[in-house]
């Protein structure tokens, strides 16, 4: 993949990212006559919730669900909407006069736009267990965006481990599409259920509740489930060979070919913190969120966020979140073509009730702390720079107070995923070890390249005199 | 570690892992080729430690799917479609390069 | 010698735990001085972080011969720095000497080069370093993937590097094994000289202390008049690359480019006087990348995995600045621009004048700040 030709120089509106936060917003502003440009790094759109939509070789709802089928309407609304959309693009910088750094095909460009909608989505919550490294294990998302893609299901002996919702779904689907699980080891701490219920009033009138009760029971009726799981260990010398679990007073092991981890989604929140956007501690849901107003607007001006990467609401609410930003952007860029996009309130209205269950679910599924914060000395925490827990600790021993010094001491957050599968255990764990708030610990300071880019495209980007001259001086 | 559930339609794609041949699908990542081939196990050696590793996110974010595609180095074979003719080499420890 | 967190008297407290602060302060542990270091939380300005970690000799000392001198000191003895230092931590800070390059990618910059080069040997007392200046082809033998834009270089068997970062953290495991109270989270407001003590108040409370150093970087500049003393700072920022890790092609450091022992590749380095270390000049950073792949093309293909901006500490002239009170005598002040090259010197000769109550002005006297108000001392451009 390559620059398409008719790529403009600028655009009003550029949109990171094609799930459904993405594809709403740029559909929107499009249809209200603001040159609007999509950008996301996958070939096809549909972001992780639709992966695939438009290519899936899973043709009918039989496997996957009628959810899923809903990224059909978006993608036809985005297409028709006279938007352009670059596939197979990265960005891989952001900065506060909306200068957005994108690299296709081994070149790099710079595109500036009016505004910016950053539609990163989600990324799984990391799941450190000794042993979450060796080949063998792997995410649930993982596994349900192979399943989306290539229509493919593990073989050999699986077992799934962890909590929410996603687990469920992605169990229903490999037992539909003739998969096989030899175990669901279920994390969900059982005080959850009696935090969760306060919010069940919420959720009963959901559209969570019965889909989510019955897809349960369809995956009990097949698979052994062990509940109340409270220590997982994964072994094996090259490969995984057993996993070893416990449950309170319980244990026992099973031998897997493929272990796959699931606690819950969390903001992908990279892009937005190295473009120097404010970001806050959520309590509830134990993850760093950008601090935005009604429509999504951030802490820059002219660069908002919406869908998960705002604050974990789920598929139906980021579309909707994707059009609130959207209408934002039209009443400031383009006022008289309010009338032909959908009006302020109804949006409004229908995100409320997407919303409607969050709640519950958010306590319900809240992960336990053994899960986020690594007991074991041993546990790797920083997957690229391979750091364990026992050596963050160590750290903090000798004087790192926060992620930043740890960086400098140990590596943690420097290798090529930069942060994304150790920052939250990090700032978790050193919230605990020095007894503070994870909002008082903080999180690393990130900078461009959000996303590795080559020398070559880096040298390629227009030079000044100014820069000339601070760096060749004699 | 994959197989294919359906009776897939896709047409075939064929690319190379470290020399040998692959049928993959299109449609297909290159990870997701490599993962379903079942001839190259582990999928790579780290750059730190030397440590065997194989995809874990398969969405672009933990980096644990670099692979030589093309010659070129550390690229995240999740993100990137197969294609015919590809060759594909497995990673073992830090990057290469050639002047 | 271990302290307490309850304590908080002290014959030495160094503001600053940085590579500086932190290497004095050792040296002082090394002598049974009680010492504490005082500083600053997880975010703030840390050059101690954002370094290139070069242990240089090469071009130093151009208005100041002494410097040069001082410099080749401390590249003489930071081998007996990292040996120690491993000795009692464990930890190897892959300290290298095999010599560093400059190179030129025009007949102009060469030229440049040469014609300060010969200007810093022509000063009265200069320390001869056996630079050398060479062509296209004598670099290409030590340096075989240069590209042909490469004009020529210079080379000084005197340079090498270390791994800076781990030295940080060696520097303060061993601090806490000499029990040397290092204290973070402990942000300086103001120093007060009473009663021939120093009363220093800090977000956590008040410190008492014999002697107070100061060595908390450009923010020196604020501190000094506290205690009767100056250091006049100009902090410039510069921008760095890092590479992915490779398999080493690069046995020498240069000036602007080095394979880290890890396999990394840093690319600097850019100066600017525009000091929010928050965000970066993206032109800016095309041209180091631009350079860097004249120098050798095969980085071309490298994926940047890093990039970020830092503050340099600065003394206004581009020296050292090593000064003692002379109003409240037991204050010291000490800032340069090369904590990571100096080290040893600050570890092994700097700490042992504090210990004695007085700078050893033979040695020294040239980097008091009492330079700055005779003359303007002209920068020199290198550092």
């Amino acid at each position: 993949m390559s620059f398409p030709e008719s790529l403009h120089a600028a655009y009003d509106v550029i949109v990171i990212g094609a799930g459904p936060a993405g594809l709403a917003a740029a559909a929107t502003t499009a249809e209200a006559g603001l040159r609007t440009l999509l950008v996301d790094e996958n070939s096809a759109p549909g972001g992780q919730i639709y992966r695939a939509i438009t290519t899936s070789p899973l043709k009918n709802s039989s496997i996957l669900g009628k959810d899923y089928e809903a990224g059909n309407d978006l993608v036809h609304t985005f297409e028709k909407s006279g938007a352009d959309r670059l596939a197979g693009c990265t960005v891989w910088s952001l900065d506060r006069e909306r200068v957005v750094g994108l690299s296709c095909g081994g070149e790099a460009r710079l595109i500036k736009a009016e505004r910016v909608i950053i539609a990163t989505g989600a990324m799984e919550r990391p799941f450190p267990i000794p042993g979450w490294t060796l080949p063998g294990v792997m995410t649930i998302g993982a596994g349900q965006t192979l399943l989306k893609s290539s229509g493919l299901i593990p073989s050999g002996r699986l077992a799934l481990a962890g909590q929410g919702p996603l687990l469920w779904l992605y169990a229903a689907q490999i037992l539909r599409a003739g998969g096989h699980i030899a175990a669901i080891f279920d994390t969900t701490p059982l005080a959850n259920y009696i935090s969760a219920a306060l919010h069940l009033p919420g959720f009963i009138f959901s559209p969570y509740w019965t889909k989510g009760l019955g897809l349960i029971r369809e995956v009990k009726r097949a698979v052994k489930i062990v509940t109340g799981v409270t220590r997982l260990e994964a072994q094996g010398k090259n490969k995984l060979q057993t996993l070893v679990w416990e449950a309170g007073s319980r244990t026992g092991s099973i031998d897997l070919d493929v272990l796959m981890l699931h606690q819950g989604v969390v903001p992908h929140v990279n892009l937005a913190m190295a473009a120097g956007i404010k970001h806050e501690w959520d309590a509830i849901q134990l993850c760093f969120r950008p601090v935005l107003d009604e429509s999504g607007n951030s802490s820059i001006k002219g660069i908002m966020i919406a869908g998960d990467g705002a604050g974990i609401g789920g598929a139906e609410s980021a579309a909707e979140r994707g059009r609130l930003a959207a209408i934002d952007t039209v009443a400031n860029l383009r006022p008289d073509a309010l009338a032909q996009i959908p009006s302020r309130d109804n949006v409004r209205n229908r995100l409320a009730q997407t919303m409607r269950g969050r709640a519950f679910l958010d306590h319900l599924y809240r992960p336990s702390k053994v899960f986020r914060i690594p007991q074991d000395a041993s546990t790797i925490v920083c997957r690229c720079e391979e750091i364990t827990a026992g050596e963050i600790r160590a750290s903090i021993a000798i004087g790192a107070t926060g992620p930043n010094q740890l960086k400098a001491y140990r590596r943690t957050g420097m290798g090529p995923c930069q942060g994304r599968l150790c920052s939250l255990t990090v700032t978790e764990l050193m919230a605990d070890e020095r007894g503070k708030s994870p909002e008082e610990i903080g999180y690393y300071r990130l900078r461009s390249p959000v996303k590795p880019i080559s020398l070559a495209e880096l040298a390629s980007i227009p030079q000044d005199e100014t820069a000339i001259k601070a760096v060749v001086r004699g | 570690m994959f197989k294919r559930a359906t009776n897939h339609q896709e047409p075939a794609v064929q690319i190379t892992v470290d020399g040998l041949p692959v049928t993959a699908r299109r449609g297909d990542t290159v990870s997701a080729a490599i993962l379903t081939a079942g001839c190259v196990e582990p999928y790579r050696y780290t750059a730190v430690n030397g440590t065997p590793r194989a995809p874990y996110c398969m969405m672009g974010v933990c980096f644990d799917c670099l692979v030589t595609i093309d010659g070129i180095g550390n690229r995240q074979g999740c993100l990137i479609p197969v294609s015919d003719g590809m060759v594909i080499t497995r990673q073992n420890g830090k990057r290469e390069i050639e002047s | 010698m271990n302290h307490t967190e309850s304590t908080n008297e002290y014959d030495v407290a160094v503001i600053g735990g940085g590579l500086l602060g932190s290497s004095i302060a050792w040296g002082l542990g090394r002598l049974g001085q009680r010492t504490c270091v005082l500083d600053e939380g997880d975010v703030t300005k840390r050059a101690s972080r954002a370094n290139f970690a070069l242990v240089w000799v090469q071009s130093k000392g151009l208005g100041l011969p002494e410097y040069t001198g001082w410099t080749v000191r401390a590249s003489e003895t930071w081998s007996k720095l990292s040996d120690e230092i491993k000795a009692q931590t464990g930890i190897d800070v892959c300290h290298q000497r095999p010599g560093g390059f400059h190179l030129a990618l025009s007949e102009k910059e060469l030229e440049d080069r040469r014609l300060s080069l010969r200007r810093l040997h022509n000063q009265p007392g200069a320390t001869d370093y056996k630079i050398e200046i060479l062509d296209h082809d004598e670099v290409k033998k030590q340096l075989p993937h240069i590209g042909p834009d490469v004009v020529g270089g210079t080379y000084c068997p005197l340079d090498g590097h270390v791994n800076s970062l781990r030295y940080l953290r060696a520097i303060h495991s061993a601090l806490k094994t000499s029990g040397v109270d290092y204290r973070p989270e402990h942000r300086v407001s103001t120093i007060e000289h009473r009663n021939g003590e120093f009363k220093i108040s800090t977000e956590q409370g008040e410190i008492r202390a014999g002697k107070v150093v100061l060595a908390a970087g450009n923010a020196n500049m604020t501190l000094a008049h506290m205690v009767g003393l100056k250091a006049p700072m100009s902090p410039t920022r510069g921008q760095i690359l890092v590479t992915e890790r490779t398999v080493p092609f690069l046995g020498f450091p240069l000036t602007t480019i080095r394979q880290t022992d890890e396999g990394t590749v840093m690319i600097g380095d850019s100066r600017e006087e525009f000091i929010d270390d928050t965000v970066q000049n993206l032109p800016i950073n095309a041209v180091m990348a631009d350079r860097a792949r004249r120098m050798f093309p095969l980085l071309n293909q490298l994926n940047i995995v890093r990039t970020w901006s830092g503050i340099r500490v600065m003394p206004k002239d581009g020296f050292p600045i090593y000064d003692q009170s002379e109003t409240c005598p037991g204050a010291f002040v000490t800032c340069c621009h090369s904590g990571v090259t100096l080290a040893p010197n600050h570890a092994f000769d700097i700490a042992p004048m504090i210990a004695k109550g007085a700078l050893d002005l033979e040695r020294v006297g040239a980097f008091s700040a009492r330079r700055f108000d005779q003359i303007q001392v002209q920068s020199s451009g290198y550092y």
